[in-house]
This record gives C-alpha cells, sequence and structure tokens, in this order.
C-alpha cells in the first residue's frame, strides 16, 4: 500500500512538474510578446546583439556551410555518375541546401553556438542578480534584455541560413567544376531549371525565420527560469542546446510535411 | 573609432553578405557566367523544334564543348526557333557547311547542340547561319508515328 503510494506521489509530481514549467514558459512568452517591439525600437542594443551572436557566428556558419555543399557534391556525384547524369549534381545541391540542410544545420549550429551563450549570459546575469538590479531601477528587464535578444535572434537565422546555403552551392561548385570535371554550364543550367524561387527559396526561409523563433524562446526561457547556481546555469545552458535541437528536427519535419506535400 | 562604430560596420559587412548571398541565390547562373570570359565569336541556326533546350546550354563538337547556346526565340518570318550560339575563338575553323543538332545526353540528360564539321573550303564567320539543322526528337511524335505505323500494317 505504502509503495502504491510511493508510485502515485511520484507521478503526480512529476506530472505537475511539467505543467509548471509549461505555464512558466507560457507566462514568460506573455511577458515577452508585448515587450518585443521595443527589442527594434532600441537599435544600439539590437545592432549590440546582432554582432554578438550573427556577427560573430559568421567564421561556424561559413566553414560549415562550404564542406556540408562540397561533402554533398561529392556523395552525390558518386550515385549520379552510375546513370550517367553527373550534371544533376548541382541542382541536387541547391535543393538539399535550399529545402533542408541549410536551414536545419544553421539553426543546429546557431543553437551551440550562440543560443547556449544567450542562456548561460542570462543564467549569470540572474544568479549575480543584476536582473533584479536592473528592475531596482525601474528598468524593464524583459524589454531592455530580453526583446533585443529575440529580436536579433529572429533575424539574424534567415541571414545565416542563407549565407550558409550560398556557401555550400559554392563548394558544390568546386568540387563539381573544379575537381571531378562536371561541365560548368550544365551545372548551373541544371540547378536554374529545377530550383524554384517561391517553393524552394522561400520556404527554406520561412523555414529559418521559425527556427529562430524557437531557438530564441528555448534559449531565452532556459535563462530566465535557471536556478542561480553554478550548477543551475550549466543545467539550462545544456538543455538548451538539447531542446533547441529537438525543437528545430521535430518542427522542420512538420514545417517540410506542410509545405511539401 | 568607437567601440559601437566597429559594432556597426560589423554588422553592415553582415547584412551586406546575406544580400549578397540572396542575389547569388536568386540568379546563381548569370553571375558565374562573367568569371572567365573567353572570346567568342556567334553563329545561329533555325530549327522546326528545339525541344527542351534551354540558353546557356553546351555546344559540342564530337562530345566536347565549343561554346554555349546564348539565346533562343522566334525567327519572326519563318516562326521557326532561331538559336543563336557563341563558339570560342579557338575553334574559328569551322567549315561553312557545318552542320548542327540537337541531342540530348544520355537518356534523361540535359539537351546540347552538337555541331558536325562539313567539308567546305569556306569557314565561318561571326554572324553565320547554319543551313544543316536537325531538330531535337520530340519522343512524343516517335511514339505517335509508331502507333500508326502499327496500326496501318
Amino acid at each position: 500500500m505504502y509503495q502504491m503510494m510511493e508510485i502515485l506521489y511520484f507521478l503526480g509530481k512529476g506530472f505537475n512538474n511539467i505543467l509548471a514549467s509549461i505555464g512558466r514558459f507560457s507566462m514568460f512568452l506573455l511577458l515577452l510578446l508585448p515587450a518585443l517591439p521595443v527589442g527594434l525600437w532600441r537599435l544600439k542594443l539590437l545592432l549590440k546583439q546582432v554582432y554578438f551572436i550573427g556577427v560573430l557566428s559568421l567564421p561556424i556558419i561559413l566553414t560549415a556551410g562550404l564542406f556540408v555543399g562540397m561533402v554533398l557534391t561529392l556523395q552525390g556525384y558518386n550515385v549520379l555518375s552510375d546513370y550517367n547524369s553527373e550534371e544533376m549534381v548541382g541542382s541536387m545541391t541547391a535543393l538539399t541546401l535550399l529545402r533542408e540542410l541549410g536551414p536545419v544545420v544553421t539553426a543546429l549550429l546557431f543553437a551551440g553556438r550562440a543560443g547556449s551563450a544567450m542562456t548561460a549570459e542570462i543564467g549569470l546575469m540572474k544568479s549575480t542578480e543584476q536582473l533584479s538590479a536592473l528592475e531596482m531601477m525601474a528598468v524593464d528587464p524583459i524589454k531592455f534584455v530580453f526583446a533585443p535578444r529575440f529580436m536579433a535572434t529572429v533575424i539574424v537565422v534567415p541571414m545565416l541560413s542563407i549565407i550558409f546555403v550560398a556557401m555550400g552551392i559554392l563548394g558544390g561548385y568546386f568540387v563539381a567544376v573544379g575537381w571531378l570535371g562536371v561541365d560548368e554550364g550544365a551545372f548551373w543550367s541544371q540547378m536554374n531549371r529545377h530550383v524554384d524561387w517561391n517553393e524552394d527559396v522561400m520556404s527554406g526561409i520561412i523555414k529559418s525565420v521559425v527556427f529562430g523563433f524557437l531557438i530564441a524562446k528555448i534559449a531565452l526561457y532556459q535563462g530566465y527560469d535557471a536556478v542561480p547556481t553554478a550548477e543551475g546555469v550549466s543545467n539550462a545552458t545544456t538543455r538548451t542546446v538539447v531542446h533547441a535541437s529537438l525543437a528545430v528536427l521535430a518542427m522542420n519535419f512538420v514545417l517540410t510535411a506542410l509545405m511539401f506535400n | 573609432m568607437s567601440r559601437q562604430k566597429i559594432i556597426e560596420i560589423w554588422v553592415g559587412a553582415l547584412v551586406l553578405m546575406s544580400l549578397v548571398s540572396l542575389m547569388v541565390v536568386a540568379f546563381k547562373v548569370s553571375n558565374f557566367q562573367g568569371w572567365k570570359d573567353r572570346p567568342t565569336y556567334s553563329i545561329s541556326a533555325l530549327y522546326m523544334n528545339v525541344g527542351g533546350l534551354k540558353a546557356r546550354a553546351p555546344v559540342k563538337i564530337s562530345g566536347v564543348v565549343v561554346g554555349r547556346v546564348v539565346s533562343i526565340a522566334i525567327d519572326p518570318q519563318t516562326f521557326q526557333a532561331r538559336v543563336i550560339m557563341d563558339i570560342y575563338k579557338e575553334f574559328d575553323n569551322l567549315s561553312i557547311d557545318t552542320s548542327g543538332s540537337i541531342l540530348t545526353s544520355g537518356l534523361l540528360g540535359d539537351q546540347y547542340v552538337a555541331l558536325q564539321p562539313g567539308g567546305d573550303e569556306e569557314m565561318l564567320q561571326d554572324g553565320d547561319q547554319l543551313f544543316l539543322t536537325q531538330s531535337a526528337l520530340v519522343l512524343e511524335e516517335l511514339i505517335g508515328q509508331f502507333l500508326t505505323k502499327s496500326a496501318s500494317n
């Protein structure tokens, strides 16, 4: 009987915790949403965040894009050369990058590179009571700490994503035309023939905007909700990367099912 | 320079980079055509049907690329398709009776123009027209011919 009660208690507590965290997440969103226009309006704060999370993420995005495009082209060439249609490799690389890999890999890299940093920063601000200090000075931390970071993420992720795609296509071009000897004209004309602006380019950009929202929400919430100790901040940072990556991958499936069906 | 200014310059660079990337993605091909401009001369040919031939498709002799298709348009008098090709200057010894046929690389590949040089003494000059042409094979027409033939038998 006693053990039965223990199990029930365990279940009930777990469920309560889940509900409570969903509640805190929603409350946080409710607080954040009305503050978002301020994030755009305070240009100086916004620019600083764009610099920290966007410009400083550029090296990893550029290198990753180049290598992903190169390896995609190399593998695609191996399969396509069996069918004597090596020229298709350009359109294959471009479509894969534009539709899936560009937005997704950019979002994953961004969550690891910038999302975790945002969580750690806000978590530390919380544990050193800087957020409370701001409130004491009648400065709303939601408006001046969270909103600029949120807007910067939503703006920066699509930009990084399109840069990633362009670098990937460039890498594919080097491998296919420069190394494997695919005809240059056919490479580009096949690509042009198969890539559609609305269906492929725009849907990729929409995807990365959605991913930007997801990462920003998760990273900021985890920082806001972190237990203000060294261990708590470290846990929150880990959770940001894990949750954001899983959310991006799951959302990517949903968006793909909606867009390309 | 103030720190704020450096930040703004870098953000400007990021915006510029993403715009350039967007341009590359938008007009992928035309951008890279300008990279290595080999000297060319232009010839044209009339076709009853160009099939799936596209601008920038390769022009080949014996399978080797010697030029590019520049434009495809309807000739207003004959209502045939006029294909204008740029041939690299180094291949300037093509005779005037060179023939041009539209072929397909592989079963599903892109279409290209295959040139077959003739034996005439006179060479093709800039702006000349090919008189011996062979249009693209249209699979549906072939199947139609095959069906009517087998029906009449």
